[in-house]
């Protein structure tokens, strides 16, 4: 019992380890490619509008309705306490600007994006069309790692400002049909006590969803094996090691930028 | 000139190839035959690369794909390749046009615009035409292989890896086919390896033949000389016989339980 206990977590430690190693692997041959700069443009546009015509819609309506549902926790607490919704914009803006909108729009997109690319770079393996890339004279990691990571780069940090907005708006909603809080009073809340690092401080984290996101899923997607049956198992992998490494990463990324002062 | 020696490829713990020592000239076609499993395209793959033998090196005019370290060399080496893939590997996500012209822009210097006839050229190579807008999925399994076929010699590559290209052909379409293999040997003195279980198709490309079996090469020789070979394995396999050596094993193991499984009306 022990024994084979012991073995299969030994197992799945060196099994870890190998992934480990082979996603360092692809990460330093897709840094060695971006400094090279021989880009497919054409590839990149297309990954670019695909990611985010696909999840436009879906990150807009959860921040929107996040929005929301801060707006009506923090009218009602502060309506226990003071008797009448106290700095509803303020609270809703904070938390949407600085972690909600960054860390949801990844997990979003991943599920979105991320497993559509698992799932299509998977299919491509088990096909062989990787393989015939490189017989074709190109590199799957110029072909379609670079362009996939570089989409990620521009429109992660795009829908996270849309949903940013989109969230506040929520709010707004809630705060005017709920509690009657004048709009003007909602967005004084707002711009009174925000300033622009704010802001910063949750676009720089985005880049480092992106990067992940778009490597976890990349990385899943060439790597898989085993047919129908492994593309599915890579797509699953390939969300569920997103969104933990995303919650993961946020608190290392956030502790980073308080410590250089962007809070 | 692509020569082998000693070749071992194992997966895990199974060793497929076992020591294939095999050499190709320049100009020649070699047509390896051999079971189903017993490690044909898997050679193919460590000639071109995408495996890396265990042991045992593969040189191709004295370069070895395996001691390649920069990614330049190894896409230089791949270069010289065309490489029909048994299931044909076709990019789905990209029109028939789109995927024989994909390897144009990284080998050659051919400007775009004559990309387009030169699609329909290969089609018509292959005995396609009008397919040019066409998905992968919109065409049967013969046109498929096809047209990967018409996308592994785009390029015109000096080498040309054929991974059972007549598979899934009718028989006059095949013959096609195997005249196209002959033409592009003796009109473009392309060096190429064939990988077939039609053994019509063997002895009409063939330079030599080698039979692959348990890993090894069992024999290697011309057309007459397989066709005549004295050894009851390859017979059995030119012939196309379940008696014989080859399956006899295969009975001790398998077909005998599965056999008597069958007699039990399933039941077990
Ligand atoms: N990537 C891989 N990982 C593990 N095993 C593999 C892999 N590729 C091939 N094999 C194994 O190697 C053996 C030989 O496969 P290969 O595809 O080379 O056979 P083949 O001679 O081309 O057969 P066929 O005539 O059916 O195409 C098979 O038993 C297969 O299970
Ligand atoms: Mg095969």
């Amino acid at each position: 019992m022990i024994e084979s206990a012991l073995a299969s977590f030994g197992g799945g430690l060196l099994a870890l380890a190998e992934e480990t190693g082979q996603f360092i692997l692809l990460s330093r041959s897709t840094l060695r490619w971006l400094v090279r700069g021989r880009i497919e443009w054409r590839q990149t546009l297309i990954q670019m509008s695909r990611i985010g015509v696909d999840s436009l819609p879906v990150t807009a309506m959860t921040s929107f309705f996040t929005g929301m549902v801060l707006a009506l926790q923090t009218g009602a607490t502060s309506k226990h306490f003071f008797n009448t919704p106290l700095f509803v914009g303020t609270v809703v803006a904070f938390s949407i600007v600085m972690e909600l909108g960054p860390v949801m729009t990844a997990i979003v997109v991943a599920g979105r994006a991320g497993a559509a690319i698992a799932a299509e770079l998977g299919t491509m393996k088990v096909t062989e069309q990787i393989d015939a890339l490189y017989t074709l004279g190109t590199d799957p990691v110029r072909y379609l790692v670079i362009p996939r990571l570089l989409a990620f780069l521009v429109v992660l940090p795009l829908l996270t400002v849309i949903s940013d907005f989109t969230g506040i708006l929520g709010g707004l909603f809630v705060s005017q049909v709920k509690y009657d809080i004048p709009a003007i009073v909602y967005w004084h809340d707002i711009v009174d006590n925000m300033e622009v690092r704010h802001f910063v401080h949750g676009f720089l984290k985005t880049f480092v969803f992106a990067w992940t996101v778009a490597m976890v899923s990349n990385y899943k997607g060439v790597s898989t094996r085993g047919g129908a049956e492994g593309v599915g198992r890579s797509t699953t992998a390939a969300v569920v090691v997103s969104m933990t490494l995303v919650l993961v990463l946020d608190y290392f990324a956030t502790a980073l930028l308080n410590a250089a002062g962007i809070t | 000139m692509i020569e082998a020696k000693g070749v071992v490829k194992s997966f895990g713990s199974r060793t497929i190839l076992r020591g294939i020592d095999l050499r190709v000239e320049t100009g020649e076609t070699l047509v390896i035959i051999g079971g189903s499993g017993c490690g044909k395209s898997t050679f193919l793959k460590c000639v071109i690369g995408l495996h890396a033998p265990t042991s045992g090196t593969v040189a191709v005019d004295g370069i070895e794909v395996a001691k390649l370290q920069d990614e330049h060399d190894i896409a230089d080496y791949r270069r010289r390749f065309g490489y029909l893939f048994q299931e044909g590997a076709l990019f789905d996500s990209m029109t028939v046009a789109e995927n024989i012209v994909f390897g144009l822009k990284y080998l050659t210097d051919i400007p775009r615009s004559k990309y387009r006839s030169i699609a329909s050229e290969c089609l018509a190579l292959v005995g396609l035409k009008d397919v040019e807008d066409f998905k992968p999925s919109e065409l049967s399994g013969g046109m498929k292989k096809r047209v990967a076929l018409a996308r592994s010699i785009a390029a015109r590559p000096s080498y040309i890896l054929y991974d059972e290209p007549t598979t899934g052909l009718d028989p006059i379409m095949s013959d096609v086919i195997n005249d196209l293999i002959l033409d592009l040997q003796k009109q473009l003195k392309i060096t190429s390896i064939v990988v077939t279980h039609d053994m019509k198709a063997a002895y009409k490309v063939a330079g030599r033949i080698a039979m692959f079996h348990e890993g090894r090469v069992l024999q290697i020789g011309s057309p007459d000389e397989i066709r005549r070979s004295s050894d009851p394995r390859v017979r059995q396999f030119v012939d196309g016989s379940s008696q014989g050596p080859i399956k006899m094993k295969l009975k001790e193991f398998d077909a005998e339980g599965s056999q008597a499984h069958l007699a039990s009306g399933g039941k077990s």
